[in-house]
């Protein structure tokens, strides 16, 4: 299928085109332009928060404070172990369930389902259900370790598991996503090919790694660009489960941020800190779009067409 | 994604390969589907028995826990709370960001790929930068505590994404049907009203259970929004009753897997446009 670009680009008018934006203007600008802009502002000031705008400026002293802070350091290098676990562990694990899923196998279509089925529900119930899996004392989880003789763990109340527990959540609730992706990725490549190199003698682990795999490239990174902007963002399923807690053990970028924020209500620092996570968000997405996914765009609209 | 057409060749290698590949399938299912079915089933024990016996059969069945869920005044007005917001959210975000795909699509003007390029730069902005800003500014504008605070900044962070769609799908209606509407009189308006929207319905389907689904799931911004918890929404009321009832966790599990039906049952419903969008989505951003 071919996308025509709309040859006859006469409508025009600049009252119409306006009339048409300005809704979309006024609320993007007002409610996501603005309050980003505003974080700026409020980062070099130290403020309460409590009513009006900042008036006590301290330059950059927030920002100073936000790269000696250790809770913060901390935070990024929580952040960079979830984004090695999710790329080194929930992502293949998504793709070898997705290309099982994509043989003729029994009760397929249920799988699919079900291993979806956690994306869609809320991060506050996926995280009040763990809760009482990873209990301590009268948890599933151990109930179950407790068959193969395992000590009874702490989970989410021991600092040196705390890490792995939210990653265990992590991986029950968006997995399914990333497999879905991925399913949605593999039907975009043509039968012939697999085929051909089937033809050609290639056994099916060879097939995928020489057609499959590189044919998934696309895929593959735009999944692995949202899961490092998931983990750099996580803060539904910290707050709820542990607060960032044991004594900081849990906690990322936007705990901190909003324990500072709404808690503790030192506005301009918990700005500073949204002002650092956005530009490693910004870096990043630039970064990787720019060396990473820029030969993309043909093996994309690949995906797309398919789904329509 | 239709079945039919991707049935792929049997697996190669002999019932060994292909009883251990369905084996990872099992086992993977195991550890999505039981803690699903144990919160299921745990709603159904008293909390004595979910710690003496967490896997098995509740013995005696205990509806009670259920019951209590179902009548209680507080659950359905968060329910009520849930829908609300959900689907004014998805009015206002379809509507708004529709009409912006239009002219993205069909208009020839100056600076239109600048803008564009503006509001698609949105998808990389993540909530939690803009949130204590967002607070501050629904403050001074008298929404906390009030459903719009949670509604229209929603729909002004899932601009981006539903532009985006929409605009690829509008750009696809042929230039032809333009033509002959501007030709028969047609104002832009009427063109956008009378064919383009209709001509684009599964798209705008898709777009909205996008919208349903992100505000239902919405934790952080009614967190801070709201204060008063007659205006909680589902993820708040767990969190809340969790708290309350912590030690009572039979209790608890009733009240998250009641609060679990309505998502499943949507996705029952809209699973392909939900599919096809979160595809479409993550592929265009």
């Amino acid at each position: 299928m071919k996308t025509t670009r709309p040859r006859s680009l006469r409508l025009r008018g600049f009252t119409t085109i306006l009339l048409f934006l300005l809704p979309a203007l006024v609320l993007f600008f007002g409610l996501v332009v603005a309050p980003i802009l505003l974080a700026f502002y409020a980062s070099v000031f130290k403020w309460n928060g409590m009513r009006g705008l900042p008036t006590d400026f301290i330059g950059l002293a927030n920002f100073t404070r936000v790269l000696a802070d250790e809770v913060f350091l901390g935070d990024l290098w929580r952040g960079l172990l979830l984004i090695i676990l999710s790329v080194a562990i929930q992502l293949p694990l998504s793709l070898g369930i997705a290309m099982l899923l994509n043989q003729k196998i029994r009760g397929r279509a249920f799988f699919r389902l079900l291993f979806f089925a956690p994306y869609v529900l809320s991060e506050a119930i996926t995280a009040v259900l763990f809760m009482m899996i990873l209990s301590p004392t009268d948890g599933l989880a151990n109930y179950i370790l407790g068959w193969f003789g395992v000590d009874q763990l702490d989970w989410f109340a021991d600092p040196s598991t705390v890490m792995m527990s939210v990653f265990i959540v992590m991986t029950w609730k968006y997995f399914g996503f990333h497999m879905i992706l991925y399913i949605a990725g593999r039907q975009g490549i043509p039968r012939e090919l697999t085929e051909a190199a089937q033809i050609d003698g290639a056994t099916g682990w060879k097939t995928f790694r020489y057609v499959t795999l590189p044919l998934l490239g696309p895929t593959i990174r735009i999944s692995v660009f949202l899961s490092v902007i998931g983990a750099i963002q996580l803060f539904d399923l910290v707050w709820i489960i542990t607060g960032g807690g044991p004594s900081h053990s849990s906690e990322t970028m936007a705990v901190t941020m909003f324990q500072f924020g709404f808690k503790r209500f030192q506005v301009g620092y918990a700005s500073a800190i949204s002002v650092v996570m956005f530009f490693i968000s910004l870096v990043f997405a630039l970064f990787y779009q720019r060396y990473v996914m820029r030969r993309d765009l043909e093996g994309a609209s690949t995906v797309l067409r398919d789904q329509r | 994604m239709s079945a039919k057409r991707h049935k792929q060749s049997p697996t190669s290698g002999g019932p060994l390969r292909s009883l251990s590949l369905h084996a990872i399938v099992v086992i993977t299912a195991l550890f999505v589907g039981i803690p699903l079915l144990y919160g299921v089933l745990g709603g159904f024990k008293t909390t004595r028995q979910l710690s003496s016996n967490p896997l098995g059969l509740p013995d005696p069945w205990v509806p009670e826990n259920y019951t209590s869920v179902l009548a209680s005044a507080s659950f359905w007005r968060m329910l009520w709370n849930s829908t609300y917001i959900a689907v004014l959210t998805t009015l206002v975000v379809v509507a708004v960001s529709a009409m912006a795909a239009f002219v993205f699509a069909r208009f020839a003007f100056r600076g239109r790929e600048a803008l564009f390029t503006m509001f698609a730069a949105g998808l990389m902005f993540p909530f939690a930068v803009a949130i204590l800003p967002l607070f501050v500014l629904l403050r001074m504008f008298g929404l906390l505590d009030n459903p719009l605070g949670v509604i229209l900044p929603q729909a002004a962070f899932g601009m981006p994404m539903t532009i985006i769609i929409l605009r690829g799908f509008f750009r696809a209606i042929p230039g032809e049907i333009e033509e002959a509407a501007i030709l028969d009189g047609c104002s832009s308006f009427g063109f956008f009203w009378r064919i383009l929207l209709p001509m684009a319905r599964p798209a705008i389907a898709t777009v909205s259970v996008l919208a349903v689904v992100n505000s239902w799931n919405q934790f952080m911004l009614p967190l801070v929004v709201f204060s008063d918890d007659s205006l909680f929404t589902i993820p708040l009321g767990v969190q809340q009753f969790q708290g309350q009832y912590a030690t009572d966790i039979a209790r608890v599990m009733a009240y998250i897997v009641v609060a679990m039906l309505p998502a499943l049952g949507f996705y029952a419903v809209a699973e392909r446009q939900l599919v096809s969008g979160l595809t479409a989505g993550a592929v265009k951003g």
